[in-house]
Order: C-alpha cells, then sequence, then structure tokens
C-alpha cells in the first residue's frame, strides 16, 4: 500500500470549515429529527417517554457525530477504508458464531453500553471499501470484467452473511447499494442485465433457502386480505391508518390506529404512516420532499465532488439513505413486502439513525473538500 | 486527466440519472399516498371507525309482574358477586388467597378461577364466585380497599317469592338459543346475560316485561380495551305488568287443593273472563331452572305420573262427563225439546243390542230437564243425546268454549276435543256409531276439556250468553265479547238445574252449600271414567271398588258460579283419579268460591269491567 499523498490545499482552521459547511444538508437532517422527535411523542400517547426524548437525545449525539467526521479529511477515510471493512465482515462473522452457538437469529453484539449491529456498520464499510477500490481504477480497467471480481465479492460475502442472519432488508439495501455504487462508478448496463439475470436463475433457489417467515412475508404481501389477523395484520392495519389520515390528517395525537395500537410497530418501522395518519397526506408528502431534497443536494454535492472517492462516497452515502426512505415508505403503503426497515432518523431505534448520520458526515466531509482530488496513488492498479 | 474528465462526465451522468430515478420514485411514492389518503380515504376512515368503535348493549331491567292488587309475584333482586380484575390485581393467586379467608372458595374454585384469569385479556374481569350471602358482601366490602382487582358488584336475578303456588302461571326465564335469536331480531337477545321466558307469562308477555336494550358506545384499542365512553343510550326498563289474578286467592287454591295428589282449579270473573286463580297442583320450584339444572332432579320431575311440570289448568285435557251434561241439554232446548218432557229413567238405556247404564243402578224415575241436571240421570241425556246427534252436541259445546284454544295469554293451552262425525272419519276412517253419541251426550268417550274451558263454558251459562274469553293480564283481549247464540230461557233453565244441584233436595252437590248468608251458587258435579267399564267388570262389582289402581280410578270434577242472583266467578275444579265429582272436587270449588267471594267483594268488579269496557 502506498504512503498517503501529499496535501495540495493548506489546511483549514475549523472555523472556516464550519463555515463552509453545507448547513442546508445540516438543517433537513435537523428538521427531519425533530419530526421524528414530535412522532414519537405522539406514539407514546402525548408523551416524551419512553421514545421521544431518547431519540432527541441520540439525534443530538447523533449530529454532533456527523459534524466531527465531516471535519475529517477524507485521506483518512480512505485509508481506512480496507481496514474498516475488514474489521466490520470480521463483526459480522462474529455475530454469525455467536448466533449459531446461541439460539435463532442474532444480529447484533452486546457490547454492554450499546448493542453494535454491525449488519448496519456493513453498509457504511462497503460503500467506503468500494469508493477506495473504484477510485484507484482507469475507466478502460472499469469496463473489463476481470476488474469487477474483487467488488462483486466485497458486495456479496457481506450479503450472504447478512442473509444468513437472517435479515432479508438489510441484505437487499446491501446489495442494491452495492449495486448502485457500481453503476455509478462507470460499470456497463449490459452487465447489470447480465447480473439480474443471474438472480432470476437463482431465485428459485433462493426461495428454497428462505425462512417460513420471510416466505410468509411475500405471501402476506401477495394478498393481506387472506389473513387479516395473523400476517396480513400489519399491512391492512397500515393501510387503514395511511388511509384514513385523508388529506389533513386526523389531528396531531388523534390517529385512532396508532393512539389506540392497532398500527403495530408505530414507532419503528411504521412510524410514516402514523405521520400519514395524523398529518393526513400533506404532512407526509411535505416529509417525502424533505427526504427528497436531502437526496438531491445529496447527488449535488457527489457531482461537485472531485475525487473519484469522493463522488463515490457521497453518492454511496446518498443511495444508501434514499433505499431506507423508499423501502420503508413502499412497505408501509403496501407497495411491497415487510421486510422491517426503518425510516432513518423518524423511526425509533438507534442503529439505522447512527448509520445515517455518521454517513452523512463523510458526505458533509467530502462536501467540505470536494475541491481535493486526492490524487492517483502510484502504488494503485 | 483525460480519463478524469471522462471518467467525472460519466460520473455526472450517471448520478443525474440516479437523481432522476429518485424523484420518480418518490413521485410514484407520493402518488401511492395520494391514491390512499385522499382518494381511497373515504373507505379507511370507515375501516378505522370499525376498529375504533365498540358498541356494547345495555340490559334493561326486567318489568315486574303483579297481582291486580300490585302485589309483586316476580321482581329482580340483586345478586351480589366477586369479580377479579388480572392487570390490577398484582397476583391473582394472593388475592384469591386473601379473599378465600372473607368468603366460602374452595381449592378446585380458586384453581378455576386462576386458570381462566390467565386465559382471558388483563383487563377482563373473571367471576370468582357469585350469590354471596349478607354476611360475606360485608366482609369483602369491608375488604375491598386492600385487595386492588377485586370488584364487588350485583347482577338482577328473577325472584318468584310466591315460588311453587304460581310457578305454572309465571313460567320462568332462560337463555336466549340460537333458534330464539333467529326468530326475534331484538338485539337484547344477543346479550350473554339476557333470560328470556321459556313459559307461563313471562314467556307470553316477554316482549313488554323484557324493555328494550340500551346502547354503549365506547372506544376500545386494539386489546379491546375501553378507552373512553362516546355516547350512553339508557336502556328502557321493562313494562311492570299487571295480572288480574288475586294473589291470596291463588295461594288458597294451591293450598286447597295440595291434598290432593293432583288437581287444579280455576276462577273466573264471568263478566270479562278475567282469571283470579289458576291452580295445578303439583306444582315444582321456579329455581329449579334457575342456575344449573340438577339432571336427576329434572328426571324426576319429567318422569313424575302426576306431572308437576305440566300447568293442568290449560294442558289437563280430561272427559269431562256430566260437568258436559248443560252443553246436552242446550242442544236438545235448541233443537226444540221441552224442558218439561219427561223422560224414564229404569237405570239402564238400550240401543239395539247394547245397552248404556245410568250411574244410579236402579234409576231415576221419570225425570224433566232440571231434575235430570240436579241428579245427573245419564238414561235423560242420552235420550237427548240420541235425539239431537252428535253434531249438534258438539256445536253447542264449541259455543260455550270446548274443543278450541281459549287465547288465554299463557303458552301451551290445549283445545280439547268435540269429537263429530266427520271428526272421526277423519281421525280413523271410521263411520260414528250412534252408541258414541249416547257417550258423547254424558261427556265421556272421546270428548275432552281443559279446567280452563270447563270455567269459561260455566260462566258463559251464567252471564247472559256472553262469549267471554279468558285473559290474565288486564289489556289481555279487551276486545268486548260476542254473545253464545243461546235464549235466555235456555239459559234460564241451565241455570236452574245447576241451583238444584247444590240447593235441591235430590242434587248431587247437596253438602257443598256455600254456608254464606243469602248467598246461593250453582253448580254441576262429574265423574268422568278413565278406564272402560266392561260388562264383566260391572257384574263384578269392580266399577265401585275404592281398591282400584290410583291412575284407574275416575276424575272428580265439579263446575260452579255464584252467587246465583247475580254471578261473580266462575269456578271449574278437577280433581284427577279423585273417584267423585261430589264427594271430592265440589268440596274443594265451594270452599274455593267462599274464599273469592270473601277476598274479592263485589265493590271491587266494578274496576275490571270498566277496564274491560
Amino acid at each position: 500500500m502506498a504512503s498517503l499523498p501529499a496535501f495540495r490545499e493548506p489546511r483549514q482552521h475549523l472555523g472556516e470549515k464550519l463555515a463552509a459547511l453545507h448547513w442546508p444538508i445540516v438543517a433537513l437532517l435537523l428538521l427531519v429529527g425533530a419530526i421524528g422527535y414530535l412522532l414519537l411523542y405522539s406514539a407514546a400517547g402525548g408523551s416524551h417517554a419512553p421514545w421521544a426524548w431518547r431519540h432527541g437525545v441520540r439525534l443530538g449525539v447523533g449530529l454532533g457525530i456527523m459534524l466531527a467526521i465531516a471535519m475529517v479529511d477524507p485521506r483518512v477515510w480512505y485509508r481506512l477504508a480496507y481496514p474498516a471493512y475488514a474489521t466490520t465482515l470480521a463483526l459480522l462473522v462474529a455475530v454469525e458464531l455467536i448466533g449459531a452457538f446461541g439460539k435463532g437469529a442474532q444480529r447484533w453484539l452486546d457490547l454492554g453500553v450499546i448493542q453494535l449491529q454491525p449488519s448496519e456498520l456493513m453498509k457504511l464499510a462497503l460503500l467506503l471499501a468500494l469508493a477506495r477500490y473504484f477510485h484507484g481504477l482507469h475507466l478502460d480497467q472499469i469496463k473489463r470484467p476481470l476488474f469487477l471480481v474483487p467488488p462483486v465479492a466485497l458486495i456479496l460475502v457481506p450479503v450472504l452473511l447478512v442473509l444468513l442472519q437472517p435479515d432479508l432488508g438489510t441484505a437487499v439495501m446491501l446489495a442494491a447499494g452495492g449495486g448502485i455504487l457500481l453503476f455509478m462508478a462507470g460499470v456497463r448496463l449490459w452487465k447489470f442485465a447480465l447480473a439480474g439475470a443471474a438472480v432470476g436463475l437463482a431465485a428459485p433457489v433462493l426461495w428454497s433457502r428462505l425462512h417460513d417467515y420471510q416466505r410468509q412475508r411475500v405471501f402476506t404481501f401477495l394478498d393481506p386480505e387472506s389473513d387479516p389477523l395473523g400476517a396480513g395484520y400489519h399491512i391492512i392495519q397500515s393501510k387503514i391508518a395511511l388511509g384514513s389520515g385523508g388529506l389533513w390528517g386526523r389531528g396531531f395525537l388523534h390517529g385512532s390506529q396508532a393512539q389506540l395500537s392497532f398500527l403495530p410497530e408505530k414507532q419503528t418501522d411504521f412510524a410514516f404512516t402514523m405521520l400519514a395518519e395524523e398529518t393526513g397526506f400533506a404532512g407526509a408528502a411535505l416529509v417525502l420532499v424533505l427526504l427528497l431534497a436531502l437526496v438531491l443536494l445529496g447527488v449535488v454535492v457527489a457531482i461537485r465532488a472531485a475525487s473519484p472517492f469522493g463522488r463515490l462516497v457521497a453518492i454511496g452515502v446518498t443511495a444508501n439513505f434514499a433505499l431506507y426512505v423508499v423501502i420503508n415508505v413502499a412497505m408501509v403503503t403496501g407497495l411491497i413486502p415487510v421486510v422491517g426497515v426503518p425510516l432513518p432518523l423518524i423511526s425509533y431505534g438507534g442503529t439505522a439513525m447512527l448509520t445515517v448520520l455518521i454517513g452523512f458526515g463523510l458526505l458533509l466531509g467530502t462536501d467540505l473538500h470536494r475541491d481535493r482530488t486526492l490524487g492517483r496513488f502510484p502504488g494503485d492498479p | 486527466m483525460r480519463h478524469d474528465a471522462e471518467r467525472q462526465r460519466s460520473f455526472t451522468r450517471r448520478a443525474l440519472v440516479f437523481g432522476g430515478a429518485q424523484v420518480a420514485l418518490f413521485g410514484a411514492l407520493g402518488a401511492r399516498l395520494w391514491r390512499l389518503q385522499v382518494e381511497e380515504g373515504e373507505r379507511y376512515r370507515l375501516l378505522a371507525d370499525d376498529n375504533r368503535i365498540s358498541a356494547r348493549l345495555l340490559m334493561p331491567p326486567r318489568g315486574r309482574i303483579l297481582d291486580h292488587r300490585g302485589r309483586e309475584l316476580a321482581h329482580n333482586i340483586p345478586t351480589y358477586r366477586v369479580r377479579i380484575v388480572r392487570e390490577q390485581a398484582r397476583d391473582a393467586r394472593a388475592t384469591l388467597g386473601a379473599l378465600s379467608r372473607l368468603i366460602t372458595l374452595p381449592e378446585a374454585r380458586q384453581a378455576a378461577v386462576l386458570t381462566e384469569v390467565a386465559a382471558v385479556q388483563g383487563f377482563r374481569p373473571v367471576t370468582v364466585r357469585d350469590d354471596l350471602s349478607w354476611d360475606e358482601v360485608a366482609r369483602v366490602a369491608l375488604h375491598v380497599p386492600d385487595l386492588p382487582g377485586v370488584i364487588l358488584d350485583s347482577v338482577d336475578v328473577r325472584a318468584y317469592p310466591h315460588g311453587e303456588a304460581l310457578a305454572h302461571v309465571l313460567g320462568y326465564l332462560g337463555p336466549a338459543n340460537a333458534t330464539d335469536q333467529a326468530e326475534d331480531p331484538d338485539r337484547l337477545l344477543r346479550l350473554p346475560e339476557f333470560r328470556i321466558g321459556r313459559s307461563g307469562i313471562e314467556q307470553a308477555h316477554d316482549r313488554e316485561l323484557r324493555g328494550q336494550a340500551g346502547l354503549l358506545r365506547v372506544e376500545v384499542n386494539a386489546l379491546g380495551r375501553e378507552i373512553r365512553e362516546l355516547s350512553r343510550d339508557e336502556p328502557t326498563p321493562g313494562r311492570d305488568l299487571e295480572l288480574s289474578l288475586d294473589l291470596d286467592l291463588q295461594r288458597y287454591c294451591f293450598e286447597r287443593l295440595s291434598g290432593e295428589l293432583a288437581a287444579s282449579a280455576v276462577v273466573v270473573e264471568t263478566a270479562t273472563g278475567a282469571v283470579r286463580a289458576l291452580a295445578s297442583v303439583p306444582s315444582f320450584a321456579p329455581s329449579v331452572f334457575q342456575g344449573r339444572l340438577h339432571p336427576g332432579l329434572w328426571q324426576e320431575l319429567r318422569d313424575n305420573p302426576r306431572t308437576p311440570l305440566v300447568n293442568k289448568c290449560i294442558r289437563g285435557q280430561y272427559p269431562p262427563g256430566s260437568t258436559f251434561k248443560m252443553i246436552t241439554a242446550l242442544a236438545a232446548l235448541e233443537a226444540g225439546v221441552s224442558p218439561t218432557a219427561r223422560v224414564g229413567c229404569s237405570g239402564v238405556y238400550g240401543l239395539g243390542n247394547a245397552r248404556f247404564h245410568c250411574w244410579k243402578e236402579h234409576g231415576h224415575g221419570s225425570v224433566a230437564m232440571i231434575e235430570a241436571i240436579e241428579q245427573s240421570c245419564d238414561v235423560y241425556f242420552y235420550e237427548m243425546a240420541r235425539r239431537v246427534g252428535v253434531d249438534a252436541i258438539a256445536a253447542m259445546g264449541a259455543r260455550f268454549g270446548l274443543g278450541q284454544p281459549l287465547g288465554l295469554d299463557l303458552p301451551g293451552e290445549l283445545p280439547g276435543l268435540l269429537p263429530t262425525r266427520a271428526w272421526k272419519r277423519q281421525r280413523f276412517n271410521q263411520p260414528w256409531h250412534q252408541g258414541e253419541t249416547l257417550v258423547a251426550g254424558i261427556g265421556q268417550g272421546y270428548v275432552l276439556t281443559t279446567p280452563l274451558q270447563l270455567a269459561v263454558m260455566t260462566a258463559r251459562m251464567c252471564n247472559g250468553g256472553r262469549a267471554v274469553r279468558p285473559a290474565l293480564a288486564r289489556d289481555h283481549g279487551a276486545e268486548p265479547p260476542g254473545t253464545v247464540g243461546v235464549p235466555a230461557e235456555h239459559l234460564e233453565i241451565i241455570r236452574k238445574g245447576m241451583r238444584a244441584v247444590v240447593h235441591g233436595g235430590r242434587g248431587t252437590a247437596r253438602q257443598a252449600t256455600l254456608g254464606l248468608p243469602g248467598v246461593e251458587m250453582g253448580g254441576k258435579t262429574g265423574t268422568s271414567q278413565v278406564k272402560r267399564i266392561s260388562r264383566a267388570d260391572r257384574q263384578a262389582g269392580r266399577h265401585k271398588r275404592k281398591d282400584r289402581p290410583w291412575h284407574e280410578r275416575d276424575h272428580a270434577l265439579f263446575v260452579c258460579f255464584a252467587p246465583y242472583d247475580a254471578p261473580r266467578f266462575a269456578v271449574s275444579v278437577i280433581v284427577e283419579h279423585g273417584e267423585g265429582g261430589s264427594r271430592t272436587a265440589a268440596p274443594i270449588a265451594r270452599d274455593i268460591m267462599r274464599r273469592a267471594l270473601e277476598l274479592l267483594p263485589p265493590e271491587a268488579a266494578p274496576a275490571l269491567t270498566a277496564q274491560a269496557d
């Protein structure tokens, strides 16, 4: 591995960096997180406990971490990309082993203070590793199939490990996130078509490997009314809650489906449903617009970045965030099966929020140091 | 650098494609939301309300049943019960243990309660014990503040304070079954604690008594827990129902009959048909049908040959015997027979080769109609029956309410039977024999009547021929009665004959005078055969022997009305297998009549008449 490239630009002061920060993104993140706080306040029937205040604390801590990460020079992340990937992969394997010796599905490592979910960290580690890999490649090299073997392996190994956990939602997100990064790196479209065809052929095999509850989710998604009190209950109640919100909603704290517990998981995966019930189409569409604004700002940041590494990290973070939103909202509106993906910054739950905010830290850092090309490293292929 | 520039252009292109794709995806999600929330919002709003709002029916209190003076015959009394709510009682087992020191609570019951408590949702109360004694209520009430999750409350239970004496009239209540619910759309029937009238007045007047369900709309959560009350329509209590029955007279009748193995008595107002007493012996304790029915007891009640479960007043069908002779006499009068025409009785009546015996072995000699009724001469009525034919007798009987249900407001009234030629042909596909006419003429053979019919028949004979109908509830069948269509002078002959039965020198019920100064009574005895007397029996004298088994002995009947000058009440008494109308039934009927006249002096009458008009 090569030595760190020399800085082209002079070192900036912290104050200058803060001033140059992409504040609109920070403001949007804060706004969406605050909406999440209000929603969790309502989910508890008008109480800060047990969810809202902890959400607020996590949001504050997360935003702090994000800003701290944004201050760090991207070359640090460039250098840490492979070690981070390797560490996270080891953690995934560790979780897998503990799960094998323990009982049932194991998704996190209990570190005492926090429960670490390596599959969430892997979303970031994977995009850093892919970004680093493609940063050093020529466009001609990218076009050669042989050069696609390492990144595809980088994607498939964690995807398979997560599938084994089993966590369909995260596996889908990892695969999709990795795929988007390959696309952004310049991999030819026909190769995606080929991969799609391969997945299509592998689908029957994959289906046979799915757990019963995962298959049940697919069945239930295809016909929720077939089992209204059982597996279909989530989707039906979610649609009722959404629909009954109407154009203007039933009022803050007045969504009967959520307040009366008909809506399951209202504080986590189905938080968007509750939002749509209480604030109607108007509120739900507004939040969608805010989230889309974040995505589009992320795309702009990616386009503006000078280095391929920065571009890929920024677009990867953005894609990861967009995947969360699209999968979650599509899930609660009954467009796709219930796969257990939260809505970042709004759903209650620490890991997803932390992943997203760390990701935005990288993105903001990229934007802050967007003029740095990182150079081409002599030792890289 | 060329590569870099090209690479950057490629990235930018693809990033824009990505951004465009995101706009499209978010747009699709927005469109989906629009469809669910705005286009289909109404439908989902209704579904959400379906989820949210739970309607609960509220039980109305059942109306009381009162006698004509307003005394309670059936009412509701609260019984106290203890219930437990799991989520409020932190430790159900300990709570039950504490309760078991206050009330009788066997280990087995505690275990059953714990099982049920564990099975239901935490906020649903489970009954620990009901029917608590006052002492237990007091002890639990004292300790309720220290026993979280313990509820002491009361439920209404139907009470019949006069027990057996009114069991047949009042009937009883039972849970509504699927058939009831199919026949009656009233939502009250779907309430598990609702009880529907299963017989008697409780069944006949169930709709007035039950009231109307109230409706409580509550907001519930997904677990069914009530969050708050949205609206409440109070239930409409059931109407109190006043009967024409006189409680004292009813109890007197029941006690007076209780000396017999199986008997019944009916007292009606002659002017209106209002029933003043309706007693059937033996009876049953109404509590038998409350709570869990003991199978052994049920079996015993059902198989008892004295039929305690049957209201004999309306469901006992007996040959009327000589009490039917007035009908035969009226049919003869209508056919033009002179009341003074005499018939010779030698104790036996020949028809072809057959011989028909009079109850008096050596005959009554020459008798006219009034004497024939007074002495109950069978031969006279054989002759009358032969002259007018069975169809005329049946037609006359029908005009006096026989052979048909009279529409009393009690379920299960049986019609009795007035045989005709057509009936026999249809029933047995056999021709009618004249001998059967003779037998029918003295109220034997196929003829069947109920005690209620005999009382109503007597009332119609002495009230000037008004075709009154019997009723128990005050406002039941209030339309003015028609007429039986018999000339007053014919009825007067019958009345005279019936007076002679009690007051005549040779009357069959001479010992049954009322003993009230200036009050005379008209009556008629009847003794109806249960077992046909064969020629061999007669020759052996077995038909008079006292050692016949109970169920083969003759029924004893008596019908009467009083006072003779202004008839107020008609009474019929039937003692099953009581052997002699004059000896067994007449004294009972006399006592009942006397008691009725004492308990219900004439000044009470106008009120009822006014009500009926």
